[in-house]
C-alpha cells in the first residue's frame, strides 16, 4: 500500500502543482522518484510530527494541498491537538496519511500499533476518513482526497496486502464498494481487513451461508444509504476491522443503528480488544489472538445466525 | 510614516479600550493583553505590508497572534488600523457575536489564524512561509508568542525546522513579561536564558525593550543577515503595562477591573471619561 501511495502521489504531483509532501523522517527510498521530480515540494520534517502537522495546516492556508506522511500513530494520535485545531478547526485541505495502521506493525509493539485512531479522529468535525482495502484502492483514494475542500485522513496498511480488486475500482468517497453479493449475511470490511472479510465469505459458502462483502473504504462520512439497505436485507451485518471495538467503524455503525427504528439486521463487530498487545508476535499471530481470522469471524457469524433462526 | 508620538498615542487609546472590554465583557487575560500592545502597534503601523481594504491580498504579510489569550489587543489593533468598524468591539464576547475570547476562525478581517491553544502559531507560520516560497510570493510571516508559550514542545520543533530550511521570511516575537498564569515563567520552567536558547537553535536572536516603539521598529526592520537564520525578537515587557496598579501584578492574569478601576485606568492613560 505504501508503494501504491508513493506512486500515486508522484503522478498526481506531476499534474497538480499544489501538492506538497511532508514526511516525518520515514520512507527512506520510498519517495526518491517524487523527490527527483518535485524537489521543491518535498520536505523531510524530521522527528517532529507536531510541527509537521501544524506546518501542513499553514501550507494549506497558504493555498497548497499538503500531505503529511509517517507511521500511523505518529501521524495521528501523537498530534491529535494539531489535527483538531490547526487542520480540522481551520477546515483546510490537508491529507494526513498514516502507514502501518491497525496491527500492520505488530512486531514493533503497542507504540507502533494503531487501533484507536478512527475512534478519536472521527469525533472531529470536517474530517473525512478513508481506509482503502488494498493497493488498488490507494491511488483512487489519494486522488479523491484532492477533490475534498477540507481535511482527509487516509489509513494505510504497509505493504504486500492481499488484493481484493483485480482492476482499479470506481472509487467514490462515502460510497462502499460491493465486492460480492450474498443473501444471508453481510460483511462490512474496513481497510486491510476487507481481504479477510472476503476470505470469511468463502468459508461461509462452505457452511451454506451466502454473504455479501463490501469494502467500506469511507469510515466518515458513513454510507447511510448502503447501511440502511444492508440492515434491512440481512439477518447479520458484521463489521470487520483492525481497530478497537471501542469507537471504530463498528462503533460508528452502532451509533447510527441505535438512533434508528429497529431493523432486521443484527450487528456483529469484529475488531481488536480493549487492551494493548505487548507480547512479541506477527500480524497474523495477533489477528488470531483477536479473533480476526476468517475462521474465527465465520464461526461468530454462523453462531449469530443460528441464534436468530 | 506615523511618528513615534502618534504611535504612543495610539497605544494609550488601545490600552484604555482593552481595560473597558475586559470590564464590560467580564473576561480575563487583561495583563497579558496590555503587555503586548506596543509590539502590536509597532508591527501593524510600522512593519507589516498590509492594506486593510484588501485583507486577503495574496502578497500581504501574515501576522499570527499565537498567544491567542491576548485577543482583545489584536481586535482593538485591527479595528484601529481600519480592518473593521470599531463599533464591533462593543459586541466582544456577547452571545452569538463575532469576537470570542480567543481569535475565532476568520472572525473578522485581518485574523489570519484561529489561536488560543499555545504552541500552534509558529508551525502555522512556517507552513505559510513555505507556501510563499513554493508559490513564488514574497510575503513575510510574523508570529507573536508569550514567554509561557515557549514551554510548549511544538515551539522547539518549529525552532529546529526553520533555520534548517533558511526560512528567514519568518519573524518571531516573544512577549517576555516574566509571568505565566500561575507564577514566574523563569521559575516554573527553566526558561532563562531565553535568547541563548533561540541562538543555540540557530536563530538570529535580539533582545529589546518591548515597550520602546523605536527599538521594536529598529529590530523588526533590521535586514536579514544573509545567513538564512530567521529572526526572533525577545521583547522584555511588563505584564499589565500602562496601568500603574496592574503593572507586574499577576492577579491581572485573571482579575476583571471594576467600573472604578476602569475610570482610574482611563485617567492614567489620558483618555476622557466615557459617557457610559
Amino acid at each position: 500500500m505504501r508503494n501504491a501511495f508513493a506512486a500515486s502521489i508522484t503522478d498526481l504531483a506531476d499534474r497538480d502543482e499544489r501538492i506538497v509532501l511532508l514526511s516525518g523522517d520515514i520512507g527512506n527510498r520510498l519517495f526518491d522518484r517524487y523527490r527527483a521530480r518535485h524537489p521543491t515540494r518535498f520536505y523531510n520534517c524530521g522527528v517532529a510530527e507536531a510541527n509537521m502537522t501544524g506546518m501542513a495546516a499553514g501550507l494549506a492556508i497558504g493555498g497548497l494541498r499538503p500531505f503529511t506522511y509517517t507511521i500511523t500513530p505518529f501521524a495521528t494520535t501523537r498530534v491529535i491537538e494539531q489535527i483538531r485545531v490547526d487542520i480540522c478547526y481551520h477546515n483546510v485541505p490537508v491529507t494526513i496519511v498514516g502507514t502501518g495502521s491497525g496491527l500492520s506493525y505488530a512486531s514493533l509493539g503497542p507504540t507502533h500499533h494503531s487501533c484507536e485512531d478512527i475512534g478519536i479522529l472521527r469525533c472531529f468535525p470536517n474530517l473525512t476518513i478513508l481506509c482503502p482495502a488494498d493497493a488498488l484502492e490507494v491511488g483512487p483514494a489519494v486522488e479523491a482526497s484532492l477533490s475534498v475542500p477540507g481535511p482527509v485522513y487516509i489509513r494505510l496498511g504497509k505493504k504486500g496486502e492481499p488484493a481484493v480488486h483485480a482492476t482499479p475500482p470506481r472509487f467514490e468517497i462515502g460510497r462502499g464498494i460491493i465486492l460480492r453479493e450474498g443473501s444471508d449475511a453481510c460483511l462490512l470490511g474496513v481497510g486491510t481487513m476487507t481481504a479477510v472479510a472476503l476470505e470469511t465469505a468463502g468459508r461461509l459458502d462452505a457452511a451454506g451461508i451466502s454473504a455479501r462483502v463490501v469494502s467500506m473504504h469511507t469510515a466518515k462520512p458513513l454510507d447511510e444509504r448502503l447501511l440502511a439497505e444492508c440492515f434491512a436485507r440481512y439477518d447479520v451485518v458484521a463489521v470487520v476491522e483492525e481497530h478497537s471495538v471501542i469507537g471504530g467503524f463498528g462503533g460508528a455503525v452502532a451509533e447510527w443503528l441505535a438512533a434508528r427504528d429497529p431493523v432486521r439486521g443484527r450487528l456483529v463487530v469484529c475488531g481488536t480488544p480493549d487492551a494493548f498487545i505487548s507480547e512479541a508476535g506477527s500480524q497474523q499471530w495477533m489477528r488470531e489472538r483477536c479473533g480476526l481470522t476468517a475462521e474465527a469471524i465465520a464461526a461468530r457469524i454462523c453462531g449469530r445466525i443460528r441464534d436468530i433462526r | 510614516m506615523t511618528s513615534t508620538a502618534d504611535l504612543t498615542a495610539i497605544t494609550r487609546r488601545i490600552r484604555a479600550r482593552l481595560v473597558e472590554m475586559s470590564h464590560v465583557a467580564e473576561t480575563p487575560h487583561l495583563g497579558s493583553s496590555l503587555s503586548c500592545v506596543d509590539m502590536l502597534v509597532a508591527i501593524y503601523w510600522g512593519f507589516l505590508r498590509i492594506d486593510p481594504t484588501q485583507p486577503l491580498a495574496a502578497s500581504r504579510d501574515r501576522f499570527i497572534l499565537s498567544k491567542g489569550h491576548a485577543a482583545t489587543a489584536l481586535y482593538a489593533v485591527l479595528a484601529e488600523r481600519g480592518f473593521f468598524d470599531p463599533a464591533l468591539l462593543d459586541t466582544y464576547n456577547e452571545d452569538g457575536a463575532a469576537l470570542p475570547e480567543h481569535p475565532g476562525l476568520q472572525c473578522v478581517p485581518g485574523v489570519e489564524a484561529a489561536t488560543g491553544s499555545l504552541g500552534h502559531g509558529l508551525p502555522l507560520a512556517l507552513g505559510m512561509a513555505l507556501a510563499a516560497r513554493i508559490r513564488g510570493l514574497d510575503y513575510r510571516c510574523i508570529v507573536l508568542m508569550s514567554d509561557g508559550e515557549c514551554e510548549e514542545g511544538s515551539v522547539w520543533e518549529a525552532a529546529l525546522f526553520a533555520p534548517a530550511q533558511r526560512l528567514d521570511s519568518v519573524v518571531a516575537l516573544i512577549d517576555y513579561n516574566k509571568w505565566q498564569a500561575t507564577g514566574r515563567s523563569d521559575e516554573i520552567m527553566a526558561l532563562a536564558p531565553l535568547a541563548e536558547k533561540w541562538r543555540a537553535f540557530g536563530w538570529d536572536a535580539c533582545e529589546v525593550d518591548g515597550h520602546d516603539i523605536d527599538a521594536l521598529l529598529s529590530a523588526l526592520r533590521q535586514p536579514a543577515d544573509g545567513t538564512g537564520r530567521p529572526r526572533v525578537i525577545i521583547a522584555h515587557t511588563v505584564k499589565g503595562k500602562g496601568v500603574s496598579f496592574m503593572e507586574d501584578d499577576n492577579n491581572w492574569h485573571y482579575r476583571i477591573p471594576t467600573a472604578d478601576e476602569v475610570r482610574k485606568a482611563r485617567k492614567e492613560l489620558g483618555q476622557p471619561e466615557r459617557a457610559t
